[in-house]
């Protein structure tokens, strides 16, 4: 069978699927910053393949952009939980819910 | 170079005096950080604020030199078509240079009170605003994506830099999770339109769309429903508003007007680009869904603004309400709208920085209940106006410039033949205006004497408070000055 780019397509939403399932109902801060890169990653695979069925460099080149601003935003977001399990060891998204209303 | 050269690699011409105003910035911030690095003892907040607005000040002179030169030149581009530089660019870059010289003056009281390092803020604040300029002026939707990423996570680390409070890290931590969950839709979003159409560049975007009829436009629909989902979040729209709240109360005041102000207005601009501008051709597709995004946002806002008892949270629901009146004017999909919607933005940046001023010198600890502001007509009469008028104009009253905003995103609607969007933004406006006389009515009517906070005034804030309350009413009164600017910036796609 010959493996087409909508395979690639369907691969991407997939991840990008379990990604953000698995953001919105793990509680874990770790896993759920894994969970947004394994989004940001089936993004990526949609723009290489597309990529390839455009015969386009343009989706190739825009991978790289978004590798650096997930490894961008990682940092940060690392920033904060180290901040945050510093005062709440073993926090989990079901403790920080001091603000409501 | 010279490799390249060798090579046969041309890159394209850039036109560094259209980049200028970001420029500024990005070196201020830079000289910020240095001068920290290398000054032997700590930097003072006056340094860092003069910087700031010295940046903030050089840049609007360039970007009103830009203005003169789009109105006589024409508009054009930059960097390969990817920056475009048009009434619409100039227009939010003014717009964020105000934004970000009174964020920069709120903080300076702030940063000395609460004992927050000075120059991390303003380098990080300076960096927000340029990547809140790339956004407004981005013609590519990399371009925008990077731009919006700059001014997202320079946000997400100004929240948190509040260290002893654990509700700042709280909403940053919340605000980041969902900032970064949002721009992955964005991103998908981008991945699918470039799929449909072949291009990420807006120019070619508007091109293909214009020229090619889709046998099934699945893939174009998928694409613009994600990049809706995304700035909505961005925007705070509801049914993609439930973190507003949370992280408006928890964070910092000054970043809190900050996000409402500036996050939310380049979040606009990016949204009125894409569709208005490259999806000009799918309207039929996109207004409808707008529209009812328009609905719900407008309802919610309204609404759930009446159940809240904290000042900050009723002043998040109330963001969410004006980006339900920014939607109804997005929604009427014409240059019409258009205007009405950058006209809405701007007065609308100018009353919020004005309120989260007053609201963060009053929260001494971070706690805003309504009851603090009890009897403030009272013991503060100059500020309680002050305050009073901006609420007023939020709610829409007329000699202010929120009635006019209201006015002319309502006719919008109502040319549009949306009678049904145009009547529920009426309604809710009414309902909306309960919230913000409630808080006029604890200011001024209330019978108990005891413990009376007084808030901790500092100079810059009065002048922040003072400008953006005679702003307000001066365009009440004179909305020509800002209606024909507002009318001169509608967004148009260049080719470079």
């Amino acid at each position: 069978m010959e493996i087409t780019t909508g395979w690639y397509l369907v691969l991407g939403a997939l991840l990008f699927v379990i990604g953000g399932t698995g953001l919105l109902i793990r509680r874990n801060p770790l896993v759920m910053l894994m969970c947004v890169e394994l989004m940001l990653n089936g993004v990526n695979l949609s723009f290489v393949a597309f990529a390839r069925q455009l015969d386009d460099i343009g989706g190739q080149t825009v991978v790289f952009f978004v590798l650096v601003v997930a490894a961008a935003e990682v940092v940060v977001g690392l920033g904060l939980l180290v901040a945050i399990l510093r005062r709440q060891p073993g926090a989990t998204a079901d403790d920080l819910s001091a603000l409501r209303g | 170079m010279g490799a390249l050269q060798i090579l046969g690699f041309v890159g394209p011409s850039v036109n560094w005096w259209a980049l200028l105003p970001q420029i500024i910035l990005l070196g201020a911030a830079l000289l910020i950080l240095l001068a920290s690095a290398l000054a032997p003892q700590r930097t003072s907040t006056a340094f860092t604020t003069i910087t700031t607005l010295c940046s903030a000040i050089t840049s609007s002179i360039v970007a009103i030199g830009l203005w003169n030169d789009v109105k006589t030149g024409g508009p054009s581009s930059s960097i390969a078509s990817a920056f475009g530089i048009d009434g619409f660019s100039i227009f939010f870059t003014l717009l964020i240079l105000i934004g970000l010289a009174a964020t920069a003056l709120l903080s300076h009281g702030y940063l000395d009170r609460e004992g927050i390092d000075p120059p991390e803020f303003h380098a990080l604040l300076l960096c927000s605003a340029a990547g809140a300029i790339v956004m407004a002026s981005a013609n590519d939707l990399i371009v925008m994506f990077l731009g919006l990423e700059a001014l997202s996570i320079g946000i997400y680390v100004m929240i948190a830099m509040h260290h002893r409070r654990s509700e700042a890290r709280e909403s940053a931590i919340k605000y980041f999770v969902l900032g970064a969950f949002s721009s992955a839709f964005l991103l998908y979003g981008i991945a699918l339109t470039y799929g449909a159409t072949g291009s990420t560049n807006l120019v070619h975007i508007r091109n293909y769309l214009d020229a090619v009829v889709f046998r099934d436009q699945h893939l174009l629909m998928a694409a613009m429903a994600l990049l809706l989902v995304g700035l909505s979040f961005k925007v705070a729209a509801a049914p993609f508003h439930f973190w507003a709240p949370d992280v408006y109360q928890g964070a910092p005041s000054p970043v809190t007007g900050w996000m409402a102000s500036i996050a939310k207005a380049a979040g606009f601009a990016a949204l009125l680009r894409i569709f208005f501008a490259a999806f000009a051709s799918h309207d039929v597709d996109w207004a409808p869904i707008v529209g009812v995004l328009a609905l719900i946002t407008l309802v919610v806002g309204a609404v759930m603004a009446i159940l809240q008892t904290d000042v900050k949270r009723m002043l998040a629901f109330s963001s969410v309400s004006h980006a339900g009146y920014v939607l109804v004017a997005v929604h009427a999909a014409s240059a019409e709208g258009t205007s009405a919607a950058l006209f809405y933005l701007f007065t609308y940046t100018l009353m919020v920085l004005g309120t989260f001023a007053v609201v963060g010198a009053m929260g001494t600890d971070d706690e805003h209940p309504l009851s603090r502001y009890a009897g403030l007509g009272h013991s503060r009469p100059i500020l309680a106006i002050g305050f009073t008028v901006l609420l007023l104009a939020q709610a829409g009253i007329p000699t202010t410039s929120g009635f006019i905003a209201k006015f002319q995103v309502i006719a919008a609607a109502v040319n549009n033949e949306s009678y049904f969007v145009a009547g529920v933004a009426m309604v809710t406006a009414v309902i909306g205006a309960f919230m913000y006389l409630r808080i006029v009515m604890a200011m001024y009517v209330t019978d108990e004497e005891k413990e009376r906070t007084s808030p901790t005034w500092h100079w810059t804030t009065s002048v922040v408070v003072i400008a953006a309350v005679s702003f307000t009413i001066l365009i009440g009164v004179v909305p020509q000055l800002l209606i024909e600017f507002a009318e001169d910036a509608v967004p148009i796609l260049i080719r470079g």
